[in-house]
């Protein structure tokens, strides 16, 4: 028995060691951090914590954090609906360069983002003799941590709907337009709830990146305390003023979102799955018409009657 | 509603999908687009319907130009090879669809809608899967409610594209009949796509024979079949002898070959109409027996002249009558014949065929 077992499974040593591994790994690399960020953010127990959070600056970094990513998801939605019907249902030129790009933020380190929107906006920048003259500001301020952000959370939401639109064709709609959609109805009816758990997954991996993003916002948000701090700049500078109750009861927040971004990630998965499961199920086994009694009485074809003439691979000599 | 296609030419790249085709179908005509894959014939219902535009030539309905008109107006039922029904919506809603869509004026209230939609359920004799998903559906049920989608509308003309490619071949048979019966109630154009020639020869009213973007031949199943206007036609639709050396002064004189036609002329004879004969007659080939199979209501019968194997269909009585063993030598004559030169069908003489049986 157990030798026909090792033929094709590993020992069960080999698989308790992996299994080990794993876990622990998980355990050391975000078990162990979690546990950190609260047992400091709760040191000096409940009250301290409150305090902390309750700081006007605290609550003006969730603030701003929030109303980035409310600025942003919308915009990314957007851009991620028109580059994916583009890619998905469109043959033009620059196609596979436009695939390509969407992926660059990805490949880019946020720091260099965040320098190129200085170059581009900044006080020195290409652009920025125009602001000043016409007292707009970017740079340090609201719009260019929402254009960095934006930058970075790009390619989420399109790399999602890019397979799933592939994979879903263009059928669909062709069949709503040849029924009399307009445009919008096509859209609002058919592609829209087709992709809808996908289109909500890309959202919520967006919005945690949007939310937990440092590096790019970080260059272009000049740290002006309870104005331009999100929530991760914050936690660095508290932490750097050696305010760890602070700087950990921040954290918190920010590994809480992560856990609901986790929760809600997996439930839309699990949603995904059901649906794709749905699609590939097998098809019940065909049913007659069921009022076929007209049809009962033509002559039911054993596969013969006009088969047995025509079926044959063709054969010509020549 | 009739529709008229003219000198459509389509092109994929370097590709030439459609070739200058012309077409014209009247009203209550049930006309099939057969031809192998890569043909045009996709290409041409996509036309038809608006869902691809022509590089040359136009598309009239009803004698009235609509080749720049959009899908949406088109007014044609257009059904999928696989289904396309919208996942999400329940049979209903599906059916429903095409009367939600349209402008307020025009929408029949919710009563109206309800009734239309129950009606053509109980056309396609499927009412009691209203409730039902698309994914619950076996692929002959979705493709009937694709249809009842596609007819409520109520359109000017009926496209189908495969509709019966992804089925099983009982389930093909009956939807067939199914599908002829609704038309010939419906009194619109239809059009239909396949690969199968056994369905378009069924069904259709008229075959349009394609290959390589072009038209192949345009006729009446019956014309099609025993009458085919190339050696493709000949070839796709059944299966076909091909005789060398039989054309001047054997079987049939040809009045006068093509100026510089350099092909051989080629005698074409279907396998049931090969007759076989136990003594030697004028224009008999001498032949041995290979094989004998039956299959169904015919019997199969390989024989070999000089080294070329043919084929011959009998009817089992005429089987039972000749009681043919393999190995014996016999004497084949065609019944009838066509002779091409290349892909130009001649006009033959026949010698002293079908006598003397």
């Amino acid at each position: 028995m157990s030798s026909v077992r090792h033929t094709n499974t590993e020992s069960r040593l080999v698989r308790g060691l992996l299994i080990a591994l794993a876990l622990g790994f998980l355990f050391l690399f975000l078990g162990l951090p979690l546990l950190a960020v609260f047992s400091e953010a709760f040191k000096q127990g409940f009250g301290p914590y409150w305090q902390a959070l309750g700081e006007p600056d605290t609550l003006s970094a969730v603030g701003l954090t929030i109303l980035i990513a409310l600025l942003v998801l919308p915009l990314n939605v957007l851009f991620g609906l028109a580059a994916a019907w583009a890619i998905a249902k469109f043959d033009f030129r620059g196609k596979s360069l436009l695939t390509t790009l969407i992926d660059l933020p990805f490949a880019v380190s946020p720091v260099v983002a965040g320098l190129l929107f200085i170059l581009i906006f900044g006080r020195q920048g290409w652009l920025g003799p125009w602001l000043s003259a016409h007292d707009i500001k970017i740079i340090f301020a609201l719009p260019g941590m929402v254009i960095a952000t934006m930058f970075i959370t790009v390619p989420y939401i399109a790399r999602e709907l890019i397979p799933l639109m592939q994979a879903q064709g263009k059928d669909e709609e062709e069949a709503a337009v040849s029924l009399g959609a307009s445009g919008w109805q096509m859209f609002w009816r058919v592609s829209l709830p087709n992709i809808k758990w996908g289109l909500l997954y890309g959202v919520i991996l967006a919005n945690a990146r949007a939310m937990g993003e440092f590096g790019a916002v970080s260059v272009v948000s000049g740290h002006i305390r309870g104005e331009t701090n999100t929530l991760p700049l914050h936690v660095e500078i508290l932490y750097n003023e050696y305010n760890s109750v602070g700087a950990f009861a921040a954290a918190s927040v920010l590994a809480l979102l992560a856990l609901v971004t986790l929760v809600a990630k997996t439930f839309v998965e699990w949603r995904m799955q059901k649906e794709t499961d749905m699609l590939n199920a097998e098809l019940p086994p065909e049913k007659a018409p069921a009022t076929a009694a007209s049809l009962q009485s033509a002559p039911q074809g054993g596969g013969g009657e006009l088969g047995a003439a025509r079926r044959f691979p063709e054969r010509t000599q020549s | 509603m009739s529709i008229e296609v003219k000198n459509i030419t389509k092109r994929f790249g370097s590709f030439t999908a459609l070739d200058n085709i012309s077409l014209e179908i009247p009203t209550g005509e049930l006309v099939a687009l057969l031809g192998p894959s890569g043909c045009g014939k996709t290409t041409l219902l996509r036309i038809i319907a608006g869902m691809e535009s022509a590089d040359a030539g136009a598309v009239f309905f009803h004698g009235e130009e609509a080749t720049h008109v959009h899908t949406r107006e088109r007014q044609v039922g257009f059904v999928f090879q696989h289904y396309a029904l919208f996942r999400h919506m329940s049979v209903f809603e599906n059916v429903a669809f095409g009367l939600r869509v349209k402008p307020r004026a025009e929408r029949p209230s919710e009563a109206e809608i309800r009734e239309r939609v129950m009606k053509l359920l109980n056309l396609v004799q499927l009412d009691w899967l209203a409730e039902r998903y698309p994914s619950q559906l076996s692929g002959g049920q979705r493709q009937r409610i694709a249809l009842a989608r596609a007819l409520a509308v109520e359109p000017k003309v009926l496209l189908l594209d495969e509709p019966f490619g992804a089925l099983d071949t009982q389930v093909r048979k009956e939807l067939r009949r199914w599908l002829r019966r609704l038309h010939d109630e419906m009194h619109i154009a239809s059009v239909f796509v396949t690969h199968d020639q056994e369905e378009a020869l069924e069904v259709a009213d008229r075959v349009v024979v394609m290959n390589k973007g072009r038209i192949e031949q345009i006729g009446t199943p019956d014309e099609v079949y025993s009458a085919p206007a190339s050696p493709f036609v000949y070839r796709f639709l059944g299966n076909v002898n091909v005789f060398r050396n039989r054309v001047h002064g054997q079987w049939a004189e040809v009045d006068r070959a093509p100026e510089g036609a350099r092909d051989e002329a080629l005698a074409f004879v279907r396998p049931h109409d090969i007759e076989i004969l136990r003594e030697a007659v004028a224009g008999g080939l001498a032949a041995r027996i290979q094989h004998v199979q039956a299959i169904g209501p015919l019997v199969r019968v390989e024989v070999d002249h000089r080294g070329e194997v043919f084929e011959v269909e009998l009817t089992r009585e005429r089987h039972e009558q000749l009681a043919l063993q393999g190995g014996e030598t016999v004497w084949i004559r065609p019944r009838s014949l066509r002779v091409f030169q290349g892909e130009q069908l001649l006009p033959a003489q026949h010698f002293d065929l079908g006598a003397g049986i």
